[in-house]
């Protein structure tokens, strides 16, 4: 049984060297607005799906980019590709700069710099047989001199990952193959080249629960043998745990904490991270936890929390994580799910309709009129009712005056990623300047 | 090539098991056919007898045709008589003009499948190219491309072939490649769509990513990745809009400006100038040539659908099948029956299902 | 032990291709008590979803059912599509995979409670049914802020506390949940499995929870049934099955989970069956790593071994077994070309 290779070898990690070095990168994309939207002339927003990340790639070493949904794992994945083009930073491979590469330019580079996809059959072109398909690499950089040796580069590629005897596989189409065998065939496709790099985009996902170790065993194989480098995009942090040798916890286009894999997952530092290691399923009856989820979504994209992407979920939440309007509304809402229609009816009436508190003010001012000091009381009953709830931690005061009740935040600090040991980590609570005492 | 061309395993059926592309490509042209069920495969299999019928016809038009398309008399140099009833020598009658009506349909054919060939690769090459790159490359070549399709689709097809021809005729003659270009211009605009669409949705699909990730150039992707798997919708289109080809043909001839009688037997004509027989009661001049294009029009059209019907996921039935369960044995009563009574079981259910009624049940 | 809500007895579903029928469903037996979480878990192909939908009776045209769906003193299989129509809603409930394709986009989820609930309840007022709707939404932590907004305004976790809503607010007493946090974040899935988990607390409603992701049986399941290949092999309590698998295919399902736990890869040899020829005897045998003489002769019989049911040779009965039935099966090397 194959077991987890000790990672970090006898190399101390941080003496490979680096293959690539990602400073400050960003991938912006502009949504298109609405039809109305656009003929009036107003831009639509900006998401900011990869939001300023510092990276060093060691050569060799497998690094995990773990996140949700939204979180811009893939698109950090495809913009180290250049796959997708960097809106601002610097991506330094081979001596060159990849983001500032155009298409043209960037192609001979991907010899050495491929992907493997999550869904294996639409990686595929339909109409292409496996051997043209997985011989189509060499074709393209012009490394072979005719078909019948492509066929034949291609048969060791196969061979290579597992499909063995390679006549059997490569004259069939991939609607022949079954998941797995496809995901293999991706593989050799990806590796035919000689690449350094190999991005991963979750390649097990859409496999079924047998076929998926044999998969990450073939990768760790080959990255012995072919001496590659992967980055390992997931959302699986059971995978990730095993197969990685760093990770990086990715949460709204920030790494939130990065560093090896052990230390990590024996001791995580940032909430959300710890979050997501309660939340992982466990099959042994025997392990179960009580869980302590935080709360709510992954936010709008377009429209990010201020300070700390996470304080809105956060149960540690403090002063400095970016309180705003928004979260004085998500209480009323979390308030009323909890206390039923009739305080929901009763209440709203008072605070008026919640939209009009959004928005990104450190200030709200709710104008009640001469209700204002009935709206005063019942902020401290909320604030009676449930005193541990972070969001009056970052209230700074409620005053009343003229008919209008003001309630100020204190101001919000975006956490950058420092220093916690071994691990890096995007936290306040990590930050002795911030910390609280 | 030094290629171990092993045989493929798997699959199986009355078709032999193909060496690689030609027989991957007959695989691929039989499949509609072996597919197909009930009325799909009626009008499939009756429109290719009407539709390969009118071809042979077409190709063995010398052997065929007793006549000439342009003659009026006999080899022994005597004019055939004006206004024969059909029978005898002239099987289909004479015209006014004292053309032999059988003649003239046979090479008729000839001359359809001619021009419609001819328009559907002109049109194909055209539109699918378009296509292709509106759809690949986007941006303002798109627009410029989709506002001139758009503005040849306003047009009425009829008036659009006519004006080409007319334009063409000063320079190409009146021949049949005039009449091609013409009927090619109508329907550039449908491939150009279809292709358009089918090539914005097969770019976003991954394996055009991994293209791209492999780093083959925007060529490359186009014809290996894009133009392999929206040409698939091709065939369909292409028949029917053969269908519709003939109708045009025929309808320019009838209006006299399409091929020039002395070019070609084409059918529309030969109606056009019925047009006058039919008052005197001679109904043979107008009625043969009629027939040709129904029944050329009929075999693609039933062709056309019955490919659809079979191709095209969305309007697909799936074949329900009848499905034959075996009473299920009590295991546990008759423990030693158990294991042999399922083995015969599914013999009798794989081998011949249909043979056994299937039980009402609720299969809503 | 109180009586069971659904009973189900060699329920088959066969669906007829060109190849012959396709054994989806081959004979499942199994019990939902009130209130009880059945967690059905397989790969994908082992005909779990079909067996969902079959009890329901909400097959493709072309399907055939057989057997015994017990409800009520009824048998679901043998009754009228309409009958079984009436049911589903106040009586049986389906949670589905994709929520936003279940929803209708032009309507508020005010709308879509109002539709229900006028359907299987008439004569509720308007009041009423913004009462039961809110507070349903509630259960599933969805601000009552919200109940007059369009379902694109939601989040897909949030849609499919809808959708999680929608079917309980008749409150059905049976509720199939067809891998409804598949396609989930782990955070929300998470949270989805705790609320489901209250709600079977709250309302009475016994769940066959859909799903092939092990680590939410153990969480969110009383018990558990495998299938593999049509049949259910195992069934018992979670924590038993889990803790002391007795079908060899739990057994090394379980060994191929990757989970925190991982420190070593393992895998089954081989693939699924193909279910229009499955393997004699035993449908597991080509994989089985301690398959005996007996297991491709003979189909093997429900054993119970604790409070486990076992379709295994391994559990006997020994009297069923042929003298050299338990010697070990020698067969072909699996190769890796064969394998998924």
């Amino acid at each position: 049984m194959p077991t987890k290779p000790e990672p970090s070898t006898a190399v101390e990690s941080d003496a490979r060297p680096t293959l690539m070095d990602i400073r400050d990168l960003r991938v912006h994309y502009e949504l298109r607005g609405s039809a109305l939207a656009r003929l009036l002339g107003g831009g639509g927003a900006t998401v900011k799906a990869v939001d300023g990340v510092n990276l060093a790639l060691r050569r060799g070493e497998v690094l995990g980019l773990v996140g949700e949904s939204g979180s811009g794992k893939t698109t950090l994945g495809r913009a180290l590709l250049g796959l997708v083009p960097a809106t601002a930073g610097h991506i330094t491979y081979g001596g060159q700069d990849l983001a500032e590469l155009n298409q043209r330019q960037l192609r001979p580079m991907r010899r050495r710099l491929q992907m493997v996809f999550q869904d294996p059959h639409a990686a595929l072109n339909p109409s292409m047989d496996i051997s043209t398909a997985v011989a189509h690499p060499l074709r393209i950089h012009g490394l072979v001199g005719s078909r019948a040796e492509g066929r034949a580069r291609a048969a060791e590629a196969i061979e290579r990952v597992g499909l063995v005897p390679a006549e059997q596989f490569l004259d069939k189409l991939p609607v022949e193959l079954s998941g797995g065998q496809k995901q293999r065939a991706v593989i050799a496709r990806a590796i035919i080249c000689g690449p350094e790099l190999l991005v991963a985009d979750e390649p097990i996902s859409m496999l079924d629960m047998s076929v998926r170790a044999k998969i990450l065993e073939l990768m760790l194989e080959l990255r012995a043998d072919l001496d590659l480098t992967y980055v390992y995009i997931t959302h699986d942090l059971a995978t990730a745990k095993f197969f990685c040798d760093r990770v990086a916890i990715m949460y709204m286009g920030r790494i939130v904490e990065i560093g090896p894999t052990d230390e990590i997952f024996a001791d995580p530092k940032h909430p959300y991270t710890q979050a997501l290691l309660r939340a992982v399923p466990d099959p042994d009856p025997e392990r179960q936890v009580p869980r302590d989820l935080p709360r709510g979504e992954i936010a709008d994209a377009a429209a990010p929390p201020h300070g700390c992407s996470f304080h809105p979920r956060c149960p540690y939440a403090f002063e400095p994580c970016g309180w705003e309007a928004r979260d004085l509304r998500a209480m009323f809402e979390r308030r009323w799910t909890e206390l039923g229609e009739e305080v929901w009816e009763r209440e709203s009436a008072l605070v008026g309709e919640l939209d009009e508190i959004e928005g990104y003010q450190e200030q709200v001012r709710l104008k009640v009129g001469d209700r204002a000091p009935e709206l005063v009381s019942l902020l401290d009953e909320a604030r009676a009712h449930d005193p541990d709830e972070p969001l009056w931690r970052g209230v700074e005061s409620i005053d009343s005056d003229d008919g209008t009740v003001t309630v100020r935040f204190r101001a919000g600090v975006d956490p950058a990623l420092g220093p916690a040991g071994n691990i890096d980590v995007a936290c306040h609570l990590h930050n002795p300047e911030l910390r609280p005492k | 090539m030094a290629t171990p061309n092993t045989p493929l395993s798997g699959g199986g059926g009355p078709f032999p098991q193909g060496r690689g592309r030609a027989g991957r490509a007959l695989r691929g042209i039989a499949r509609p056919y072996r597919s197909s069920h009930g009325v799909g495969r009626f009008m499939l299999v009756t429109g290719t007898v009407l539709v390969v019928l009118m071809v042979l016809t077409a190709v063995f038009a010398p052997l065929l045709a007793p006549f000439g398309f342009a003659q009026v008399s006999g080899d022994d140099g005597q004019r055939f008589a004006t206004h024969l009833e059909p029978g005898g020598d002239h099987l289909f009658g004479t015209t006014t003009q004292g053309f032999d009506v059988f003649s003239r349909v046979v090479w008729g054919a000839r001359t359809a499948v001619t021009v419609v060939l001819l328009a559907l690769m002109f049109s194909l090459f055209i539109g699918v190219l378009l296509g292709l790159l509106a759809g690949f490359v986007g941006r303002w070549v798109d627009r410029v491309l989709v506002m001139i399709m758009d503005a040849l689709f306003a047009l009425p097809a009829l008036l659009l072939a006519i004006v080409v021809a007319f334009l063409l005729s000063e320079y190409v003659g009146g021949g049949a490649s005039t009449a091609a270009l013409a009927i090619t211009a109508v329907y550039v605009p449908q491939y150009f769509r279809v292709v358009r669409a089918a090539t914005v949705s097969a770019k976003e699909q991954t394996y055009v990513e991994a293209a791209r990730a492999m780093g083959a150039k925007p060529v490359t992707i186009m014809v290996r990745y894009l133009l392999t798997n929206v040409i698939q919708s091709v065939p369909v289109i292409a028949t029917l809009n053969a269908a519709d080809a003939i109708l045009t043909l025929a309808g320019l001839g009838f209006l006299g400006y399409g091929i020039q009688p002395t070019e070609a037997a084409e059918w529309g004509y030969d109606l056009q100038r019925a047009v006058a027989d039919t008052g005197a009661g001679i109904w043979w001049t107008g009625l043969f040539p009629g027939l040709a294009i129904v029944l050329l029009v009929m075999g693609l059209t039933l062709m056309g659908e019955g490919l659809n019907e079979t191709m095209n996921p969305a309007i697909r039935v799936r074949r329900l099948l009848p499905v034959s369960m075996p009473e299920l044995t009590s295991r546990t009563s008759a423990p030693d029956a158990a294991g042999a009574g399922t083995g015969r079981e599914r013999g009798a259910a794989g081998e011949r299902p249909e043979q056994e009624t299937s039980k009402d049940g609720d299969a809503s | 032990m109180t009586a069971s809500v659904l009973s189900v007895r060699d329920l088959r579903v066969w669906y007829g291709t060109e190849r012959g029928p396709v054994r989806a469903v081959d004979g499942v037996s199994f019990d939902l008590r009130p209130g009880e979480t059945l967690g059905l878990v397989g790969e994908s192909g082992c005909g779990k979803s079909t067996l969902g939908r079959g009890v329901l009776g909400l097959l493709p045209r072309g399907a055939k059912l057989d057997g015994e769906v017990g409800y009520q003193g009824r048998n679901l299989v043998t009754a009228t599509p309409r009958e079984v129509q009436l049911l589903r809603g106040p009586d049986l409930g389906l949670i589905f995979q994709e929520p936003l394709t279940r929803l209708n986009p032009l309507l508020r989820v005010s709308e879509h409670f109002e539709e229900t609930l006028r359907t299987h309840e008439p004569g509720l007022s308007k009041e009423q049914i913004q009462h039961r709707g809110i507070e349903v939404l509630r259960a599933m932590g969805i601000p009552p802020t919200r109940y007059r907004a369009y379902p694109h305004e939601f989040s897909g976790g949030m849609r499919q506390r809808i959708m999680i809503a929608l079917a309980l607010v008749l409150r059905p007493s049976f509720v199939v949940a067809d891998e409804p946090t598949t396609a989930l974040d782990v955070l929300v899935e998470a949270q989805i499995i705790s609320i489901l988990g209250d709600l079977r607390r709250n309302f009475d409603t016994a769940l066959l929870f859909i799903t092939h992701n092990l680590g939410i049986v153990a969480e969110a399941c009383d018990r558990v049934a495998v299938m593999y290949a049509g049949r259910i092999v195992e069934q018992g309590p979670v924590t038993e099955v889990f803790a002391r698998p007795q079908h060899p295919y739990t057994r090394e399902l379980l060994r191929s989970t990757i989970s925190l736990a991982t420190t070593g890869l393992h895998y089954i040899p081989g693939a699924p069956p193909d279910l229009v020829e499955p393997p004699s005897g035993c449908r597991f045998h080509p994989r089985c790593p301690s398959a005996m003489r007996v297991c491709p002769e003979r189909f093997p019989e429900p054993v119970v071994v604790g409070p486990q049911t076992v379709e295994c040779w391994l559990h006997g009965p020994d009297g069923l077994i042929p003298a050299d039935g338990r010697d070990p099966l020698v067969r072909e090397e699996i190769t890796v070309a064969d394998e998924a």
